[in-house]
């Protein structure tokens, strides 16, 4: 510290690494006095501040000044420091006098024996000092003799050594010289492996002495040879005879012979090829001509397939990894560059399959028996898994699985259009049924038995194909569980697909009987309309939920694709039933129409003959009616009649006929008040509902015999408002609407209408008559009782 | 903006037959005939008064028989024609004649409907429509842009083609078309199309339409089972030369474009019972009457198959202005459809007309006697003019 600072020796007090153990404390003072650096003195250097060491004032200093000392503390320090000082100072003497004592005790007695040890030694050295002299002598004799052997043997040791290397080098060279026949023999005895195993050993020498003419003599024969073994084992690797484990071989030595890979590569894939490609071809005879039928059922197409094609392919492929890819000793690159090719290969090859595949498949057009097909598929997938595993890079298991998809996808199709043409072929069926038996003249067919025939038929053909297409999914298929047939096959497949899809479909070809049939009328008949019509009304009221019940079950659905849900589907049935009853009433009541407006248009009614029966045409109308309400009975239920009157039809007949009818249009004959007619007639409609004509109806028998009569009736008075009377074409119109009251009341589920509806035809023609005069309704009731 | 109320106005007689004074421009007026075997036929001339919503009527005798057809000159206002029943030896024979009103009558008196004086008047006959060789008359229509001296009648297979001379006093047959094949055919309706310098007319027979041509008397068009049953009624676009409408039994309103009758370009299956009418609006074609005996009129808007675009077309002009670019944005483009169901009348209506004044304004008339005037409603109106 400060006394480093001031020290003119800085190198102890910085390079000092003893640590100052206690032992050489007591020599610290004297080192001090011999002037030897002490670390450990300088560490105790505050015992004396502010001295100078190595100064004159430094009292351990080498330089010590007694006089300076002295000076320095008369001129310092007071009397008291003096004082302390001297006492201090003799006490240090003092230790220092017997440190000294002690040091001389202490070593006195090694001095004695050190100096008795160096004179026994001095004695001994003597001795050994002569013995020394004695080897150096014999030394050097043997080293004189050891030299003249040497130099004698020197020549013959060269020699030696020469001619060793020179026979060394001789055999080599003989070997070289030899190679040639050796490789000859080699290749004559087709030991391959051999010829190889010399020529790798020579041929660095060869190339390294290729500047000398012998040697390249050499050279050029052996590569002569070698490529002729070359093209040998080529041609080995190309004949097709060759096993597996030869083909191996052949590949290895050709790769020793530097070879290029890709070159083998391409060689051994295109041999391969050429012998899968005869196996696909093969296969694809088996596909039969185009157009024509296939030779063998799928099954048994697909196991050729998997047997010859697809397990040679393994074996091809586990052949050339084995060669080509999976080898330790291979640079990271040709295995790569190998690895693509056979990918490239096999895909190339795979498609050519997938393709016969798939042509197979399309040609699989039956849609009974489903099980064959789902098997054969089963095969094709699970020998593709196979092939995935030994090649994974490939995509043939991606390829396999879509192609399956595919043909199921497919097969739903054809099973939707077989179910769409099942059912045009029951529509047909009853179409027949419907029209044979009024060319017999039986009665008309038992309609209620029909229905039940058709839609019981119908529901065994789809649950037929649910159990068919329900082999797709089956747990000891490998495609069951891949996500397609999981999910969406479920789902979009067969609910939506074919279940859906067909019922949509019999919507649609029921709708389009109304629309076709609507404007020409008659193509369709009316019959079927209302068959159908219930056909649907049952669909919305069980069979849907049914089928959809039943398919749900089946199919599990796990899928969360939107689905059609049953009821948007019954809403359609039930549209669809609406419109074709719509539809029916429509047609029979135009039917009836036109019957009615015929009669009405055709006659001339001004110069009619007075009425003594019932037209014909009335009884035709009646009996139409008659006969439809037996039909439409059969299918629909009764309905409900508003204001069930009582069977007399009598009694309301009078009714209408008497007060009614009479103060209806007895006014108006009279010429003084022309507005009343109009009044009252407009009174009463205002208390009447307005009719509309052509309305929707509703499934009962009653609703659509109302349709029909409203139809008929509207019909009726629109023709005879066109018309003009003659008294006698009003009674006759009088006499043909009591005989309708007479019997339509009973079908209609309010008869107030026919009564209306009656009340304004007649009303009409005595609107429309030159000479009012009605008829006595007595004599036409004898009349309407008589006919 | 409440749609002002309809106008009712009662008949004493029954009628079918219902037409606006085509030449009049400037006043409402429809000309009405009755249906009575009893008493003497009338023609009733109805004013409607806009501003006060008032009818004002005038009635003419027409003595000749019940009428069953009626139509008004488009170039003389006091110019009529009508097809009227007549009965002679107890034989019904339908025949037509053209016929003049009394001057003061023409431009509409508005002498209170009380003043019975004036009720009396008759028609002045210009001339009969002879048709003894031909049958029954089912309707004359006049040449529409004419000088109202053309006319044709259709008379049961007859389609008759006549030239009034000396001042209409005589009505000469200049050319004739002869319907011909299976059955009695028989022409329920026709129109005289407004384009191709009027040279087409279509006719309507059964369940089929033809068009023909008046220069040669040739059939140019045919549309087979237009309608699955009787064709009632039948009628051109106002400005789109192509375009006819036509009606029927089938409860059904067709719109077909002659160039390509195999399909009709739009049906509407509105009514419950046949549509015995069918009408273009003459200025605003998207607008379409129909009436039916149903009782019901209903004006739809066929706007897809109209002469106007969908929507407006944006000027130059309006897009400039900042404000009306944005109001004619928010426009939406009206959609074909029904604007409204008229329930007015209480028995078939058989005959329902647009006038020729006022292009939101239309009558429609019921077998019972019951003539209505309704309006267009003013939003749609309103939405069209702006």
């Amino acid at each position: 510290m400060s006394a480093a600072q001031g020290g003119p020796l800085p190198g102890p007090a910085e390079g000092g690494s003893e640590p100052p153990g206690g032992k050489r404390r007591p020599h610290g003072m004297l080192k001090l006095y011999y002037g030897l650096p002490d670390p450990a003195g300088e560490a105790r250097g505050g015992l004396a501040p502010g001295e100078d060491f190595g100064g004159p004032t430094d009292i351990n200093g080498a330089h010590f000044d007694p006089e300076v000392f002295l000076t320095k503390l008369r001129k310092e320090c007071s009397l008291a420091q003096l004082m302390d000082c001297e006492t201090d100072m003799v006490k240090q003497i003092r230790s220092l006098d017997s440190d000294m004592q002690t040091l001389v005790y202490e070593n006195y007695n090694k001095f004695i024996s050190a100096t008795d040890t160096i004179r026994k030694m001095k004695n001994d050295f003597k001795k050994m000092e002569d013995e020394m002299d004695c080897l150096a002598a014999n030394m050097a004799v043997i080293t004189e003799f050891s030299a003249r052997i040497s130099s004698t043997l020197q020549d013959q040791h060269e020699q030696i050594t020469k001619l060793s290397g020179v026979h060394t080098l001789l055999r080599k060279l003989q070997f070289l010289f030899e190679l040639p026949a050796r490789l000859t023999k080699c290749v004559e005895l087709e030991a391959y492996g051999q010829a190889v195993r010399y020529y790798s050993k020579a041929r660095s020498i060869l190339h390294q002495y290729q500047h000398m003419p012998s040697f390249q003599g050499i050279q050029d024969d052996c590569q002569k040879i070698m490529a002729n073994l070359a093209q040998k084992l080529r041609e080995k690797f190309r004949d097709g005879g060759s096993g597996a484990k030869d083909l191996a071989e052949c590949v290895e030595l050709l790769l020793q012979l530097d070879e290029p890979a890709e070159e083998l590569c391409d060689e051994f894939l295109s041999h391969a090829r050429c012998r899968l490609e005869a196996e696909l071809e093969t296969l694809e005879t088996e596909l039969g001509q185009p157009g024509g039928a296939p030779i063998n059922d799928i099954l048994e197409f697909i196991d050729r397939g998997c047997n010859i094609f697809v397990s040679n392919m393994c074996l091809v492929i586990a052949s050339y990894q084995e060669l080509f890819v999976s080898r330790e000793d291979k640079v990271q690159d040709i295995t790569r560059m190998a690895q693509d090719k056979l990918v490239a290969f096999v895909n190339c090859l795979m498609e050519t399959y997938f393709s016969l595949v798939e042509r197979r498949i399309q040609l699989e057009k039956g849609v009974g028996d489903n099980s064959l097909l789902v098997r054969a598929l089963d095969r094709f997938h699970r020998r593709l898994q196979a092939l995935a595993k030994l090649l994974p890079a490939s995509n043939v298991a991606a390829e396999g699985t879509e192609i399956v998809v595919r043909a199921t996808k497919e097969r739903i199709r054809q099973y939707l259009l077989a179910l769409q043409n099942f059912y045009q072929d029951c529509l047909t069926d009853v179409r027949q049924s419907l029209a044979a038996p009024r060319l017999a003249g039986k009665e008309s067919p038992n309609l209620a038995e029909l229905l039940g025939n058709m839609s019981a038929s119908v529901l065994n053909q789809i649950k037929s194909v649910l159990a068919y297409v329900h082999l797709f999914t089956a747990k000891d298929i490998t495609f069951s569980n891949k996500p397609y047939f999981k999910g969406e096959f479920c789902s979009q497949g067969v609910r939506e697909g074919l279940i859906v899809g067909f019922i949509k479909s019999i919507c649609q070809t029921a709708r389009q009987f109304c629309e076709t049939t609507g404007d020409k009328g008659g193509s369709t008949p009316p019959t079927l309309l209302l068959l159908l019509s219930r056909l649907c009304l049952d669909y919305e009221t069980s069979t849907i939920s049914y089928i959809l019940t039943l398919t749900d079950e089946q199919f599990l659905v796990q899928d969360h694709t939107p689905i059609t849900p049953v009821t948007s589907l019954c809403a359609e049935a039930r549209e669809t039933a609406q419109r074709l009853l719509n539809h029916y009433v429509k047609v029979q009541g135009l039917i009836i129409s036109q019957m009615l407006r015929k009669s009405v248009e055709t006659r001339d009614w001004v110069n009619t003959i007075e009425p003594r029966n019932v037209r014909a045409v009335m009884k035709r109308v009646v009996e139409d009616t008659t006969s439809i309400d037996v039909q439409v009975g059969l299918l629909y239920e009764e309905g409900i009649r508003k204001a069930q009157s009582s069977d007399s039809s009598k009694r309301t007949f009078s009714v209408y006929s008497s007060s009614r009818q009479q103060s209806r249009y007895a006014p108006s004959y009279t010429p003084s008040a022309p507005l009343d007619t109009n009044l009252l007639s407009n009174i009463q409609k205002l208390f009447s509902e307005r009719i509309d004509i052509f309305s929707p109806v509703e499934f009962n028998k009653v609703s659509v015999l109302t349709g029909i009569i409203k139809i008929s009736l509207k019909t009726f008075l629109e023709c005879v408002r066109l018309r003009t009377f003659g008294r006698y074409g009003l009674q006759q119109i009088q006499v043909d609407c009591y005989y309708l009251q007479l019997y339509l009341w009973r079908f209609v589920c309010d008869e107030n209408l026919v009564h209306f509806l009656l009340d304004e035809i007649v009303g009409s023609t005595a609107h429309r008559c030159l000479d009012p005069v009605p008829m006595e309704q007595s004599v036409i009731e004898v009349i309407c009782e008589r006919g | 903006m409440e749609d002002a109320a309809p106008v009712i106005y009662g008949l004493e007689f029954q009628a079918r037959a219902l037409t606006p004074q085509t030449a009049e421009t400037d006043a409402i007026r429809f000309l009405v005939g009755t249906q009575s075997l009893k008493y003497d036929n009338q023609i009733h001339i109805i004013d409607f008064d806009d501003e006060n919503n008032i009818i004002n009527k005038n009635v003419l005798i027409h003595q000749v028989g019940e009428i069953w057809h009626i139509s008004a000159s488009p170039a003389d206002k006091g110019v009529l024609a009508t097809c009227y029943n007549k009965t002679l030896d107890s034989k019904v024979m339908t025949c037509a004649a053209v016929w003049r009103m009394p001057k003061e009558l023409e431009s509409g008196s508005h002498e209170s409907p009380d003043d019975s004086s004036s009720n009396t008047q008759t028609l002045e006959l210009l001339c009969h429509l002879d048709n003894t060789a031909h049958g029954n008359m089912a309707c004359v229509i006049w040449e529409p842009m004419g000088d109202g001296k053309k006319l044709i009648s259709l008379a049961d297979n007859h389609l008759l083609l006549w030239d009034l001379q000396e001042s209409s006093s005589n009505a000469v047959l200049s050319n004739s078309a002869l319907l011909e094949g299976k059955g009695q055919l028989k022409f329920t309706s026709g129109r005289w199309s407004p384009h191709h310098n009027c040279t087409q007319v279509a006719t309507a027979n059964d369940t089929a339409i033809r068009g023909w041509d008046t220069r040669s008397m040739r059939q140019i068009y045919y549309i087979e089972n237009a309608h699955g049953q009787l064709v009632r009624d039948l009628d051109f676009n106002p400005n789109k030369q192509y375009y006819l409408a036509s009606c029927g039994d089938d409860c059904k309103v067709k719109f077909w474009d002659t160039r390509n009758v195999t399909e009709p370009v739009k049906t509407l299956e509105e009514h419950s019972h046949w549509v015995w009418n069918v009408r273009y609006n003459h200025s605003h074609d998207q607008l379409v009457l129909s009436g039916s005996s149903d009782s019901r009129i209903i004006l739809s808007n066929m706007v897809s198959i109209s002469s106007e675009p969908f929507g407006h077309l944006v000027d130059d002009d309006e897009l400039s202005d900042q404000e009306d670019h944005h109001q004619e944005k928010t426009k939406e483009p009206l959609q074909d459809s029904i604007i409204a169901t008229y329930e007015e009348h209480e028995d078939s209506v058989y005959a329902v007309e647009w006038s020729s004044a006022d292009p939101w304004l239309f009558a429609s008339l019921s077998y019972d006697g019951r003539l209505v005037i309704n309006r267009v409603p003013r939003a749609l109106k309103y939405h069209i003019l702006l």
